[in-house]
């Protein structure tokens, strides 16, 4: 018998009686009210900015601007993008015009990995969706817009659309049917890196990034 | 409080590890101070009780349903990571687990592992296997870190280095660091630590980590961090070895926001953690980065034992928030080495017990005032205070067949138990109590000065001259 017929076996040998399953969404309904866009807005804002994050409200046509700022009053000449996005496509069209490098993810990390580590001062990527309660970003890494960029650059940016905040995590993942199709690695960011390991001090920027930056994009104005 | 304090007979020296602790001023404020700021933390994000009150109550269904299904979700499981590309290993024991691990990381040459944190790595001791098999086996995580280059353990399992003060660590690093100044900044020495660690995700073979929740249906791994290490440690090495006790499972995918509530609420206060991070495969073709192996190792070690019986099964609903230690009065007094076990504080006197057997931890329940706090704020209401009863049975009745845990009896004393007996029959009995009672009030003067532990530290007991019976009958 292996290790696994023998635990499965003391498991299955014990006295189990089946218990009913719980009732989630009804807890939810009853302790989280939804709320409108202004105010998931609001909420997610106030949540992470309180977890240290920069948020900038913006537009579709704004939004490069406002990136641009940032990086120039961050004094960041380098934006590592997914050059197979949208996105990533407009970055580095117009930020190269501003005198701004703009490598794009395009080869597997193995061909320039010490780079990324030593080399990459910040990154921009998407956001699927967010949830206000916490404030938390959800990442989709995929193909174009791997894992590392949310993480190895000690500046992360990420462009957010109001319209895709839900109110709680349990509604981001049964409204989108997450259950039917994750990722390699789905995430919820919700802040820069930080620890309190030392004497429960809080200090910023531990071992992923030490900023990160929310282009939050509403309604055109 | 050196490596060679700690063994596997947390029992023995159990009194002398804890009276070091209480003698120490320092020690005594560390804990004290990380506990009161975590208490304080913890309410603050429970501001309506109602709300805490039901989710708790939703938290401890969702463990026992998922609990009731064990072996069909650990199934499930399996063949949903297998069919994501996740390999997955059984393991009953320690031992078994590290051969697994050791083996995968020699099929691969690896010379170097960073680990994220992973409690059940260091309940099998991972890292001397790693040690002994000439891998180096490097912690990520800031307070495990520190606590490696110190050559120590973990003192709370979600604060690892909250015994240590920032000018010991400032020493630490001046001393074990290569060319580093000696600074108490914490964000310093927080920017040493992740300069140092860097370089070693750069380069390593293979990452670790554990397993906060394994969901069932989609065959994914989840993992709870504020530092980024946890999402290092699984994505930069070609190479991820995840290990879980058998226990953590839920068996959907929506079954994980209340609990992710529930313990980052209640471990550290906050609303949530910085990344909660769903593993749910290697890299794909077209992929850039991630691994291109994940494996699941899962460990029973003992387990199945707390399985198999109702009550000592409520002990596998913890998801490891830390709140029972946080809020225990011996805890906050002894700290977390004291006890000399990898899980201390509350749950570790009753997840213990299983791991190691009651031979080797006869005395831990007894390390309790029963207070009642534990059961009070875990947040998914294991009845701890019944358990630790529950213990002190196992482990102090006359041994008997077929016991449900191993070492039933260990710390059984025919001398005591008559004691006991003697006690409760008095107790029982008026007339029996009246006589001994007179007795005690006329030899009272009999009483030794000197009471074993008791007089240690108190004046000697000495029963009344008068009863309280016999002052209210001259009252009339």
């Amino acid at each position: 018998m292996s290790a696994r017929d023998r635990i499965l076996a003391k498991l299955n040998a014990a006295p189990v009686l089946p218990k009913a399953a719980p009732d989630i969404a009804s807890w939810y309904a009853t302790h989280r009210s939804s709320e409108t866009t202004a105010e998931k807005v609001a909420r997610f804002r106030t949540c992470i900015e309180f977890a240290h994050a920069e948020v900038y409200e913006v537009t579709h046509a704004s939004w490069l601007q406002k990136l641009w700022e940032v990086l120039s009053a961050k004094e960041i000449g380098k934006l590592l993008v997914a050059p197979g996005t949208a996105h990533g496509q407009r970055a580095i069209t117009e930020l190269s015009q501003s005198g701004i490098e703009c490598p794009g993810y395009d080869s597997p990390i193995e061909d320039w990995k010490a780079e990324m580590f030593h080399d990459i001062p910040a990154s921009l990527t998407a956001s699927r969706c967010a949830i206000a309660e916490t404030g938390t970003l959800v990442l989709w890494p995929d193909a174009d817009e791997p894992r590392l960029m949310s993480l190895v650059p000690p500046v992360h940016i990420v462009l957010l659309d109001a319209a895709t905040i839900h109110n709680t995590f349990y509604e981001a993942m049964t409204a989108e049917k997450w259950k039917d199709g994750l990722p390699t690695n789905a995430l919820l960011i919700s802040g820069p890196s930080k620890t309190a390991d030392i004497q429960v001090t809080l200090a910023y920027g531990a071992h992923g990034p030490k900023e990160l930056v929310v282009l939050l994009i509403g309604e055109e104005a | 409080m050196s490596e060679h304090a700690l063994n596997f007979m947390p029992s023995e020296g159990f009194r002398a590890r804890a009276k070091d602790v209480v003698e120490n001023p320092f020690l005594r404020q560390s804990f004290r101070g990380a506990m009161d700021f975590l208490i304080g933390k913890r309410a603050g994000q429970f501001p309506n009780p109602e709300e805490l009150e039901t989710l708790r109550t939703l938290g401890e269904q969702i463990r026992q349903y998922n609990l009731g299904k064990l072996p069909a979700l650990l199934v499930q499981l399996e063949e949903n990571l297998s069919r994501n590309g996740i390999q997955v290993h059984w393991a009953e024991t320690p031992d078994e687990a590290n051969a697994i691990i050791l083996g995968i990381c020699q099929a691969h040459s690896a010379k170097l592992m960073v680990k994220g944190k992973s409690m059940v790595s260091e309940e099998i001791e991972l890292n001397h296997a790693c040690e002994a098999a000439g891998i180096e086996a490097m912690e990520s995580d800031m307070g495990e870190y520190i606590v490696q280059l110190a050559g120590e353990k973990p003192s709370h399992i979600i604060m690892p280095a909250i015994h240590k003060t920032k000018e010991e660590i400032a020493t630490l690093f001046h001393e074990k660091v290569p060319g580093v100044d000696y600074t108490d900044n914490v964000d310093a020495l927080i920017q040493i630590g992740r300069n140092v660690l860097r370089e070693k995700f750069l380069v390593a073979d293979i990452g670790l980590s554990g397993v906060n929740f394994a969901v069932a249906e989609t065959g994914t791994l989840c993992l709870v961090e504020n530092e980024g290490n946890g999402r290092l440690s699984t994505t930069a090495p070609p190479v991820h070895i995840a290990i879980t006790g058998i226990e953590k499972i839920v068996e959907k995918l929506d079954h994980v926001p209340p609990l992710l509530s529930l313990l980052t609420r209640s471990a550290t206060g906050q609303n949530i953690s910085t990344y909660f991070n769903m593993i749910s495969g290697p890299r794909k073709a077209g992929e850039k980065d991630g691994p291109t192996e994940v494996h699941l190792v899962l460990l029973d070690n003992g387990r199945t034992q707390a399985y198999a019986d109702e009550q000592l099964r409520k002990t596998l609903q913890c998801i490891r928030c830390g709140a029972c230690m946080n809020h225990c009065p011996v805890y906050t007094r002894i700290g977390g080495h004291a006890y000399g076990t990898t899980y201390p504080g509350p749950i570790g006197k009753i997840i213990s017990p299983h791991m190691l057997g009651l031979e080797a931890t006869a005395t831990m329940a007894t390390a309790s005032t029963l207070c009642g706090a534990c059961g009070e704020v875990c947040p998914v209401k294991i009845p701890i205070p019944d358990l630790l009863m529950r213990l002190r049975e196992e482990s102090f009745s006359a041994p008997h067949e077929n016991p449900s845990m191993r070492g039933q009896g260990a710390g059984y004393s025919r001398l005591m138990t008559a004691v006991w007996q003697g006690w409760a029959a008095v107790y029982r009995s008026p007339s029996l109590y009246g006589v001994v009672t007179w007795l005690g009030s006329r030899f009272g003067w009999l009483m030794p000065s000197r009471q074993g532990p008791w007089t240690s530290v108190r004046v000697p007991l000495k029963p009344a001259p008068k009863r309280l019976r016999d002052m209210l009958r001259e009252r009339g």
